[in-house]
């Protein structure tokens, strides 16, 4: 417990020191604000322009949460249906692999030419970018479901459904939640690939357009609201991970009785 | 139910398996539902009723000369040869034999994990599937489900089967829990209903999946020696609780052992297995009077049932071909 308190102490102080010699790395060595600004310049922008800012951070929260949660949606479905059988898994594997290898940046200016500028093609880049590691894990706990814990249903009559539903899935959780803290991280690099690209809303088109006028302390706030948006979202699912998945980290806690 | 009938319409399917099986099946299946139909008057209960004389049942297990091997081509593993059984329903049948013999796999065909290489295997006068069988099955290792705690492990073939499944939502908060917890208590596993299965002994994740075994009410209960990891006492214990429920419920039993003491203390019938491949060698009924007492195994007549299993599977242990049994 004790340990556990200072490490998370010195987690804190990290990060706080990590500031502070930034702040005094620039001051010492005087470095233009145009090239890095300090953090208290940052954060007194984020404070300032806040009104400003706040409807683009609001976009970008809500375009990735809708692109993350339609393909998490899709992810499940497909990582079930390949996950069932082990021809599935094999034949569907190579194509997927195909996909997830292409850089998303490059269907993009695709998807603008299909459905123009704005928020449809930041929702789909990030649905298509979190799609992936979903359907990889998702399928992988279905497939290596011991045989035993299946053949517990069988001799009841279970449906393939009831299996898949009562211990397949269940079996996944713990592959689907590591999968989910992977997938919301990658799901705001897709959104604010495709704000960047083309969209006159959001995190970052705010970004491109400060840059543009070298409203650099701007461009840095805009960063700091993604990075503190992504911690929150993992650390989010890292919670929900622990209160569904236990189960699987049991380490230590074997309670004798 | 015509039960005269039913035989002989299953030896002429015999017969002419071999030109058309998928018409075959059907045409059975249409035949047996005629009759069951015609029997049963409408809304009456489809159970069928128990009688006292176990030769007038109808068999509830059939196997006709299944041979099962496991894998394809040389490095196939011959479990079972050939063999016919019949148990009626009702009974409780033990199965022995060395390692190997073939039991379990007796058990996974029952049970439909497995199908067999060639033969039938009829429950309930149909091929596996049979929706009005409620099987429950519990296994040597206890399997629970991790992510369950135990009283949602015991409780798992109530949402399952039919017809429990339907009430499910509206029961299993109240008179399923009561149920899971009261079978829980017969098993010394009171107060344990929240813990997760990882957090009990082996011996208590055996005992409840024993629960689970019996929280439906089977019909039919395939035991794969499921008392191998308990210690005597609480063995002992339990074979008590096993008779108890068949002597009030009459499910028909299958369970497969090492343990001889425990075959002649619960079964009616025990059927003793050749090494692999596996046949029947022996087919003894087992004379005590129920409910039978742990100090009725100290018994003469007891002992001298056990020491005659004994010599006889360690003769084919040996390897010596035994054909006392497959005549009688």
């Amino acid at each position: 417990m004790m340990a556990k308190l200072r490490q998370k102490a010195a987690s804190i102080a990290l990060i706080f020191g990590f500031f502070v010699f930034w702040e005094l790395a620039c001051l010492v060595l005087g470095v233009s604000d145009i090239i890095l600004p300090r953090p208290s310049q940052v954060f007194y922008t984020l404070f300032e322009r806040w009104p400003a800012i706040m409807p683009h951070a609001a976009q970008t929260l809500y375009t990735t949460l809708v692109g993350f949660a339609v393909g998490v949606a899709i992810g499940v479905f497909l990582g079930a249906l390949v996950g069932s059988s082990k021809i599935a898994y094999d034949t569907a594997y190579p194509l997927l692999v195909g996909f997830s290898s292409t850089p998303k940046i490059a269907v993009v200016p695709i998807f603008v030419l299909w459905f123009g500028a704005g928020t449809v093609p930041a929702i789909l880049t990030s649905i298509a970018i979190s799609i992936f590691p979903v359907v990889v894990n998702v399928a992988t706990g279905l497939a290596t479901t011991e045989p035993e814990l299946e053949v517990v249903l069988r001799p009841l009559n279970a449906k393939k459904l009831d299996i898949l539903w009562n211990v397949g899935l269940p079996r996944a959780m713990p592959y689907f939640f590591a999968s989910l803290k992977v997938a919301v991280t990658l799901a705001f690099v897709g959104t604010v690939l495709a704000e960047t690209v083309a969209s006159n809303r959001g995190i970052g088109n705010m970004m491109m357009i400060a840059s543009s006028t070298f409203n650099v302390p701007l461009v840095f706030a805009g960063l700091f609201i993604l990075a503190t948006l992504g911690i929150c979202l993992y650390v989010g699912f890292s919670l929900a991970e622990k209160h569904f998945t236990g189960w699987a980290n049991r380490k230590s806690e074997i309670v004798t009785v | 139910m015509s039960k005269a009938g039913s035989p002989a319409w299953h030896s002429a399917c015999f017969l002419c398996v071999q030109e058309d099986i998928g018409c075959l099946v059907m045409l059975r299946e249409w035949a047996l539902r005629r009759e069951r139909e015609q029997a049963t008057p409408v809304g009456a209960c489809t159970t069928p009723q128990r009688h006292s004389d176990p030769s007038v049942r109808d068999p509830m297990i059939q196997f006709e000369s299944v041979t099962l091997a496991y894998g394809r081509g040389e490095s196939a593993v011959q479990a079972l040869d050939k063999t016919s059984i019949k148990i009626g329903e009702g009974d409780f049948v033990a199965l022995v034999g060395p390692s190997g013999c073939g039991k379990s796999t007796i058990l996974k065909l029952i049970g439909g994990l497995i199908s067999a290489t060639t033969g039938y295997v009829f429950v309930a006068g149909r091929e596996i599937g049979a929706e009005d069988v409620r099987i429950g099955m519990a296994f040597q290792n206890p399997t629970l489900l991790p992510w369950l705690t135990v009283r949602q492990n015991v409780m798992l073939p109530l949402k399952i089967v039919q017809p429990f499944r339907a009430d499910w939502t509206r029961k299993r908060k109240t008179d399923y829990r009561d149920r899971a917890e009261a079978l829980l208590a017969q098993v010394g596993l009171s107060g344990f209903g929240d813990k997760h299965p990882w957090q009990l002994s082996g011996g208590m994740q055996q005992r409840a999946s024993l629960c689970r075994a019996l929280i439906h009410d089977p019909t039919l209960l395939l035991l794969d020696e499921p008392f191998g990891a308990l210690d005597q006492f609480t063995r002992e214990e339990l074979w008590a609780v096993l008779q108890e429920l068949w002597l009030t419920r009459k499910p028909t039993v299958i369970l497969v052992t090492h343990d001889l003491r425990e075959s002649a203390f619960l079964a009616n019938r025990i059927v003793v297995m050749s090494a692999r491949p596996g046949r029947v060698i022996e087919d003894e009924t087992v004379p005590f009077e129920r409910p039978r007492t742990i100090a009725m195994t100290y018994d003469a007549g007891f002992v001298a049932l056990n020491q005659r299993l004994r010599s006889l599977i360690v003769e084919v242990r040996a390897g010596n071909e035994v054909s006392l049994g497959a005549a009688a």
